[in-house]
This record gives C-alpha cells, sequence and structure tokens, in this order.
C-alpha cells in the first residue's frame, strides 16, 4: 500500500451545499437560498430527504436557459425570487444567498446581488452569501464558507471588557450548554459561539477575543477572525475523554486558569467520560480501521480511535489537509499512520478490499456496496448530525463505531 | 429562475445514471463536480442496490477550470474504460460540466476505444430526469441495434407456423418505482399467453442484448416516459408494433392481455382467467364504505393516469383531482382528467400541489412521497402510487403495481389507509364513552379501582386565529364529531355559509343547516 500523500482522481465527497443541512436548523432565523441547478436542489432533497415534513428553511432559485442567456436578467430573477420567498416567509431575519457551481461558473455576482438586496430589505432581513460550490468546497467547507461570511458583520467588542471566549463551529444545543457550564466553573464566563442560534446574537469580537476551533474544517473562518484581530487557542478537538479534556485545558491555559480550578472543573467529566468508554475499548481495542474521506473529522476522528480505544489505524483519506489547525492531532496519531489527501476514490477502494479492514468509515454511496463485500461500515455522515463532542458524549461516540460490529456478532442469518 | 423547495425529477443526467445502473456492460463517463456524486446514493441507499452504479465522474475542481479539463476528461474516460472494461459506454455532462462546454462525445470518440461511445446531450438546464432516461436509453437502443436495420421499409416478415411469438419488454430500469416486481408480474402474463421474451430492457440488458432487439415481433412498453422514443423508433426501424397500455388495474391488465394475445395471435383465455382477489373485494359489502370518496390523484403520468381509472372504475371512489408533473406526457394526462370531468394539473411546483390539495380536501390522495407529506399535514390518508422514490417504496416483499396481483397489492395499498381512518372516526366517537373513555383502564386487564372523577373535561374550543371566524363552544363540540379527515372541509363549508349570509357566530344550528345546504 501507498503511504502518505496526496494523490489525484475521482472523488466522493458531497459539496459544501449539503452543510446547508444542519446550519439550517443551528441558526433558526436564517434561510439558504442555493443559486443553482436542479441537480443542487435534487441534491438536497436527497441528503435531507426525512425533513420533507416541514417547509424547510432552504430553498434552491434554479437557473435555467432563459438566465443563462444574459447576466441582467438573472439579476432580476434572483431579485423576483428573494421578493417571493420574503413574502412567503416574514420570519427570515437572515438570508444567505449560496452560490453553486453553475453559479460560480457563469460568474452570477451573489456578492453584489446581496449588497443590493440587503440595501433593499434592511433592517427586517440582512442578506449575506457565500459559496458552496462542489469546484471550490467539499462538504464540510460550506459551514467555514458560512461562518466567515458572517465575520465581517459581527459587532466590535466593547476594548474596555475583558477578554472574552469565542467557540467556533456548529454544535449542538446540548453540548453548547455543557460546555459553557464546564467553562463557568473554569471562571470563564464571557463565552461565545459561533455560528449563534439566533442572527440577532451575533457574537462580538475585538482584539480581546480568544478563539477555539470546536471543528476541524474551518480556515477560512479562521483566517477571517484573524482579520477581526480575534486570536486562536491552539487545540486539539474536542472529541474523546482525552480530547476534549486537551481543549477545555488549552482554553484555561489562554485564560490563566490554575490548575487545580482546571482538575475540578473537568474532573468529575472525564471521569465519567473514561469510565463510559472502557466497554467499547473492550469491543474495539485491535480492530482495524481504515477512513475513506468526507468531513474533515476523519484525523481528530482516527486519533480518538487510536488513542482512547486502542484502534489500529488502516489509511486515513481526508479531503484536504490544513496542517496548521490539524498539528495537535498529527502529532498525537501513531507514527506512520499512511494519511492520503483528496484519494482517488478507485484506488483507494482497491487498496480497502485488499486490506480488508473490521470497519470503514465512508460516505452513504460507498456503505452498502463495502457491506455487500462483506466489510462492516460506519456512515462518516452521522458523524456531523450526532452530538460527538464534549465529555458526555465521549462515549456516544465510541457507540457509533462499536454498532456496525456489535450487530455482526447479532445477526445469525 | 424558479424558486424550488422541493423537486419530482432529479437532473436528466441522474435518468441516464438510471439506465446505465439497469444495465449490464454499460459505464457512463459523467464530466462533473465532485458535488455530483450525491447520486451515488440514491441508488445504494434508496434502492438499497450491492454495488456502486457503474459511473466515473471526472470531478473537476475551479483549480481545474483555467488548465485543461478537457484533458481530465479524457484520462477519467481511458482510465474507467481500463478499469471497468464495458461493452458500450456512455459519456455526457452535468449542468456545471455543460457550461464550459468541453464536448466529452468529440474528446471520447479521439480516444479511439474499441467499443461503442454512446454521447449524451442531455440539456440540463431545460430538461429532467424521465427524459434524461428516456433520451438515454433511446440514444444506446438506436446505437447498439442501428447495424442489424433492414432496409427503410422494409415489412416484417411473417412468423414461421410454429414458431412461438416474441416479444421485447421495454421500460424498466434502476430506482424505478416497483419496476423489478412489475417485470415479475409481467413476465408471468406473457408465460400464460405462451409468449416469449426477447430481451427485457434497460433492466439486466447488455449492449449485446439491444443489438437484437430487432429480432422480437413486438414490444411492450411499460413505462412510456421511459421506453417509448425508443419503442417509436423501433417501429419506425424494424416494423415492430408496441402494446403501450401499462397494465395497471384490472381493466388495463385485461387489454394489456387482449392486446398482447392479438399482436402475438394467441388465445387469451389462459391469461384472463387469472383469479383476482381485488375485483372480489371491491364488490364485498364492506367494500360500500368506499363509494364516491372524493380521491386527488398526482404522479408521473402513466402511475396518475391508471390510478385515476382504477379509483373510478374498479374501486368507486371519485376523482376529484388528477395531475401529473410529466410535461412530456400532458396531452395524456388531461384526456384522462376530461374523462373525469375535470381539469389536469400539468406542474412541477409542490406548493402549487398543495394548494390544490388544500383547496379540494379529499378523503384520500394518491401521489407520490411528497404528497404523502402534504396528506400529513392535512391530516388526509394517503397512498403512495408513483416515483420519486423513498427507501420505503422498495418493500422486501413482492409487491408489483402491474398484472392481476399489482391490482391486489394496490386494493390494500389504498384501502388500507381509509380504514385506518375509520378506525380513528370510531375511536373519536367513543372518546367520551362511559367505558372507553381515555382515563379507562384496559378492560382485559381485570377489573380496576375507578378513577377518582370519572367525568372528562370538555375540550377547549379552539383558540381562534386573528382571521378565524367565530364559533360557538357546542358547535365546535359538534364539530369536533365529525370525522377528522372531512372535518377541514365541514369547517370551511360552514365558515362559507355563515359569511354568505351574514350569521355573526356559528352555533350548531348553523353547522347542520349549512351541512343541509351543501349536500344538495
Amino acid at each position: 500500500m501507498s503511504g502518505s500523500g496526496v494523490e489525484r482522481g475521482q472523488r466522493a465527497v458531497f459539496c459544501g451545499l449539503t452543510g446547508i443541512i444542519w446550519l439550517h436548523r443551528k441558526i433558526q432565523d436564517a434561510f439558504f437560498l442555493i443559486v443553482g441547478s436542479r441537480t443542487c436542489a435534487h441534491l438536497m432533497q436527497s441528503a435531507a430527504g426525512v425533513m420533507v415534513f416541514a417547509e424547510p428553511r432552504f430553498a434552491t432559485a434554479i437557473i435555467d436557459e432563459r438566465d443563462l442567456a444574459g447576466l441582467a436578467d438573472a439579476n432580476a430573477e434572483l431579485d423576483r425570487i428573494v421578493k417571493q420567498l420574503l413574502a412567503r416567509r416574514p420570519d427570515i431575519k437572515l438570508l444567505f444567498l449560496v452560490g453553486s457551481c453553475p453559479s460560480e461558473v457563469i460568474k452570477l455576482d451573489l456578492s453584489r446581488a446581496a449588497h443590493r438586496l440587503s440595501t433593499q430589505f434592511s433592517p427586517a432581513v440582512r442578506v449575506l452569501n457565500y459559496s458552496g460550490s462542489g469546484i471550490e468546497t467539499t462538504f464540510t467547507q460550506g459551514e467555514d464558507a458560512c461562518l466567515s461570511a458572517l465575520v465581517p458583520d459581527l459587532p466590535a467588542a466593547d476594548r474596555e471588557q475583558p477578554a472574552n471566549l469565542l467557540i467556533v463551529g456548529a454544535l449542538a444545543d446540548v453540548v453548547e450548554d455543557q460546555m459553557r457550564a464546564v467553562f463557568a466553573a473554569m471562571g470563564i464566563s464571557r463565552v461565545q459561539f459561533l455560528p449563534p442560534r439566533r442572527s440577532t446574537q451575533m457574537p462580538a469580537i475585538g482584539p480581546g477575543t480568544r478563539y477555539l476551533l470546536a471543528q476541524p474544517f474551518l480556515a477560512d473562518t479562521a483566517r477571517a477572525l484573524e482579520e477581526r484581530s480575534a486570536r486562536r487557542i491552539d487545540a486539539p478537538f474536542p472529541l474523546g475523554a482525552d480530547g476534549t479534556s486537551a481543549w477545555f485545558k488549552a482554553a484555561a491555559d489562554a485564560f490563566g486558569v490554575d490548575a487545580g480550578r482546571f482538575e475540578r472543573a473537568t474532573d468529575a467529566g472525564r471521569q465519567r467520560a473514561r469510565g463510559a468508554l472502557g466497554r467499547y475499548r473492550e469491543l474495539l481495542a485491535g480492530k482495524r480501521i481504515f477512513f475513506f474521506p468526507d468531513s474533515q473529522l476523519e484525523i481528530p476522528l482516527a486519533r480518538f480511535l487510536a488513542a482512547e480505544l486502542g484502534m489500529q489505524i488502516l489509511e486515513i483519506g481526508t479531503p484536504y489537509l490544513h496542517r496548521a489547525h490539524m498539528a495537535c492531532e498529527l502529532t498525537a496519531l501513531p507514527a506512520a499512520t499512511p494519511i492520503v489527501e483528496g484519494p482517488h476514490l478507485d484506488k483507494q477502494l482497491d487498496r480497502c478490499r485488499e486490506l480488508k479492514p473490521d470497519l470503514v468509515v465512508c460516505g452513504l454511496g460507498l456503505a452498502n456496496p463495502l457491506e455487500a463485500l462483506g466489510i462492516a461500515t460506519k456512515w462518516s455522515i452521522e458523524l456531523v448530525f450526532t452530538p460527538i463532542q464534549g465529555f458526555e458524549q465521549a462515549a456516544d461516540l465510541a457507540e457509533l463505531f462499536a454498532r456496525p460490529l456489535v450487530r455482526r456478532t447479532r445477526l445469525v442469518a | 429562475m424558479q424558486l424550488t423547495v422541493w423537486t419530482y425529477e432529479g437532473p436528466p443526467h441522474v435518468g441516464a445514471m438510471r439506465i446505465a445502473t439497469a444495465m449490464r456492460g454499460v459505464h457512463y463517463v459523467l464530466h462533473a463536480p465532485q458535488g455530483d456524486t450525491y447520486a451515488d446514493l440514491l441508488f445504494t441507499m434508496i434502492e438499497r442496490l450491492p454495488r456502486r452504479p457503474p459511473v466515473t465522474y471526472t470531478t473537476f475542481q475551479a483549480r481545474d477550470l483555467g488548465g485543461d479539463t478537457a484533458g481530465l476528461f479524457q484520462r477519467a474516460a481511458r482510465e474507467a474504460y481500463e478499469r471497468f472494461q464495458p461493452q458500450a459506454l456512455l459519456v455526457g455532462a452535468s449542468c456545471t460540466a455543460e457550461l464550459i462546454q468541453d464536448d466529452p462525445g468529440g474528446l471520447a470518440r479521439a480516444l479511439e476505444l474499441p467499443i461503442p461511445v454512446v454521447p449524451l446531450d442531455l440539456s440540463s438546464y431545460q430538461k429532467k430526469e424521465n427524459w434524461g432516461a428516456a433520451e438515454t436509453f433511446y440514444r444506446l437502443v438506436r446505437a447498439m441495434a442501428s447495424p442489424a436495420a433492414p432496409p427503410r421499409g422494409t415489412p416484417r416478415p411473417a412468423r414461421a407456423p410454429g414458431i412461438k411469438a416474441r416479444c421485447n419488454v421495454l421500460g424498466p430500469t434502476a430506482l424505478g418505482f416497483r419496476h423489478r416486481d412489475d417485470l415479475v408480474a409481467v413476465r408471468e402474463i406473457l408465460d400464460r399467453l405462451g409468449v416469449e421474451v426477447a430481451v427485457t430492457a434497460p433492466l439486466d440488458a447488455s449492449p449485446a442484448d439491444l443489438a437484437r432487439l430487432g429480432d422480437a415481433d413486438f414490444n411492450v412498453v411499460l413505462y412510456p416516459e421511459i421506453a417509448r422514443p425508443a419503442a417509436d423508433w423501433l417501429g419506425r426501424t424494424f416494423d415492430q408494433p408496441a402494446v403501450v397500455t401499462p397494465p395497471i388495474g384490472l381493466g388495463a391488465t385485461r387489454e394489456f392481455i387482449a392486446e398482447v394475445a392479438r399482436l402475438a395471435g394467441v388465445d387469451p383465455a389462459p391469461a384472463l382467467a387469472a383469479a383476482s382477489r381485488a375485483a372480489w373485494y371491491s364488490r364485498s359489502v364492506d367494500s360500500n364504505y368506499l363509494t364516491g370518496k372524493r380521491v386527488f390523484v398526482f404522479g408521473d403520468a402513466t402511475h396518475a393516469i391508471a390510478a385515476a381509472r382504477i379509483a373510478a372504475d374498479e374501486l368507486g371512489f371519485t376523482v376529484a383531482g388528477l395531475g401529473s408533473y410529466t410535461r412530456e406526457l400532458a396531452r395524456e394526462v388531461r384526456d384522462a382528467a376530461a374523462r373525469h370531468g375535470i381539469e389536469a394539473l400539468i406542474t412541477d411546483d409542490y406548493l402549487q400541489v398543495e394548494a390544490q390539495i388544500a383547496e379540494l380536501q379529499p378523503e384520500l390522495v394518491l401521489g407520490t412521497q411528497m404528497e404523502r407529506h402534504i396528506a400529513k399535514r392535512l391530516g388526509i390518508p394517503c397512498a403512495v402510487i408513483s416515483a420519486p422514490v423513498h427507501v420505503q417504496d422498495y418493500p422486501a416483499r413482492y409487491s408489483p403495481q402491474m398484472g392481476f396481483e399489482g391490482a391486489n397489492v394496490i386494493f390494500d395499498t389504498w384501502v388500507h389507509p381509509l380504514m385506518m381512518g375509520l378506525e380513528e372516526h370510531l375511536l373519536t366517537m367513543f372518546r367520551d364513552d362511559f367505558e372507553f373513555h381515555d382515563d379507562a383502564p384496559p378492560s382485559h386487564l381485570g377489573p380496576a379501582p375507578a378513577p377518582a372523577t370519572a367525568s372528562k373535561s370538555t375540550p377547549a374550543p379552539t383558540p381562534a386565529a386573528a382571521d378565524a371566524f367565530p364559533w360557538h363552544a357546542d358547535a365546535e363540540k359538534e364539530l369536533a364529531k365529525i370525522p377528522f379527515f372531512v372535518r377541514g372541509k365541514a369547517r370551511r363549508n360552514t365558515e362559507r355559509f355563515a359569511r354568505e349570509r351574514s350569521v355573526p357566530v356559528i352555533t350548531v344550528e348553523t353547522l347542520y343547516d349549512a351541512k343541509a345546504h351543501f349536500s344538495r
């Protein structure tokens, strides 16, 4: 098998539009209007099919032949659609115009459109734009693009106020609440989250802002925050008992929390998480796992599975590698773990079939074909929709990997 | 531009994938960005196919756009040929690649591969999934069967005596609504008639099979949305007649049998003799309550037209609305609607369908997965009759829509939601019964101490919305006794009646006056 490196070839990863599925649940008064093709609409429907019960807070303005004839026409059409949409949904306070592959290729300028529409609908609705196109973003990079579009508009923090902590990356509400409680116990009370639950609760940032990434795919957002003078706290990602502990410790150190107070604030959670992980360690230790590229969570997950559950990492495929944000993770991985950036799908499948791993983490398109070959799989998409961060979710995260293996031991026919 | 919340059909290249995935020995090289690979999961997760669709995506990125996307396409096509060794290669572009105009057909031809290369030009900004499937099937059939075509206008030679009639069965694809099961049901009918199946396509056919389509005596078109253009071409080229009545429902199945028997020159009696439970169940006395139930029908043209006919002629329903998202067969749907004395709704705008259902307040909705959600919101029973498909549309059991067994399946599928409606009505009726009220312990668990207060609090009148018509509490209570699936209609009719007569507050009297008025 090949070692670490970069490959080129067919990829099988969602585009950044898919992030809308969790972002629209997170920011409860935001609407995401994709300016794209029937393919974009079909992707969203196929990936989010279960939510058809409600009228979702996302839709697609489907470009047709008439729009392709001339750009001026496309802008007028977009204005008409936004008007139609806002009349139908007066509850919307924040509208994202989301660029797609076709809108990027025809160079439809959505930032100008957003500016024009924002002026028109202000102050009731703010209109921002970002690109979720598959020629520029993979899967979770859509969240990065969305959050970085929010940053220039964030209110400036009061210079008189003491330093504040910003947690960056969409998390489940329950996870946020747990984290807030731990930070409070450490004496860090000025904590805010990006994205916020409502567009009216945007966090304030400034030179006193220290930010901590909760997700490993936020390169552009980090850059935008640095431009607003916020400073990153280097940390691993809050997955697993040790990962979460190190994540909190990085914040504690940055805010001058003493060791005793840090221990008191985190000890109960850490012990609970370690205890709960013990059961899964028995099931997973020594099992061989193989990652296809998907969410960018592959490297932190592999670190957790190797360090805390004793799994053997055969290969980590990742869409791309951000060495600075991954620095803590990469040093914590077992030496010589093969990491392949942007793997060639067919070649990676060849390696996977040859290695016959005990468990494969992959996207929905590959799971059943691998199962049919007798290889157990874990859908990677579940890892972005399920609360997995923090002490209380460490065992839930382990269970996601144990379940496919446990299931195999139960089925006799 | 069109504002779209949900869509009935995917883009046309997904239609092409349905053909490629149904067949053996075909590979499709699709010039497309990485996001378009989501389409694989339609097949592996919704249909639960145990293999990947035979599709290679070029997955070009922004950085490739300034460079050589044409070279990228050619590398992908050559690699796909070498790795998968198909008998024929389909090449095309998804919506984004269409804009960069790389000409996949020309690029693939330049590779001089030793197999037929079929270029697909699918107009992503104009056409949709079913059209894409039909076009792909037609192009493939034409490419593979042309070499065997006789000179134009050559009449079909008569079949030698003693040789069994042979037909092709055209239309079933991957990701079709019950296509796999329909095929079993149709083959059973053809067996009973003693008609041989030459080729079934595209499902399970190879390009070599398509090359001998011209051998059969006639074609059977199961899904006109998919197979009509190919069957028309075969008709012109090989002088093959086609059976175009999809055998969905008892009447249509009988017509189908008669048509096949006529073209094959065989006796239809053995196939017609098959017993049908659906026919008897519909005549059994307990089906009386089905009489005149108002149904709303929406789906692809084939299934919607068939469903309306079954509803009216085989179950005694009243077709209150009929529509389809298949613009290509709009004329056929309009003709069918005219037979039911209504105007067809031809649209792919889900919001428009929802509005019409809300307005008509039918007692049963026969639609797609999307109408199932609409019906759920409106509290109307619903059965699914057509794609777009959902994982639930691939039941583990044999569950065709076609043939006599299909008619049985349809009877059960449509009537069960109504039975549930009746059951719910009974539960509501007995809600305040002294024995069956909500607080009563289950009688089969033996005697239990009676609750301290047996009386159940009266439900509070529904809080009035700003624009709601005022209802007297007693009238609200009376309204609650009406079965839930007609309650919305009763409320609306009563309010209309009251408004027209300037009745200030709706009383029980008003409710019954309105009922009498509208029942005339």
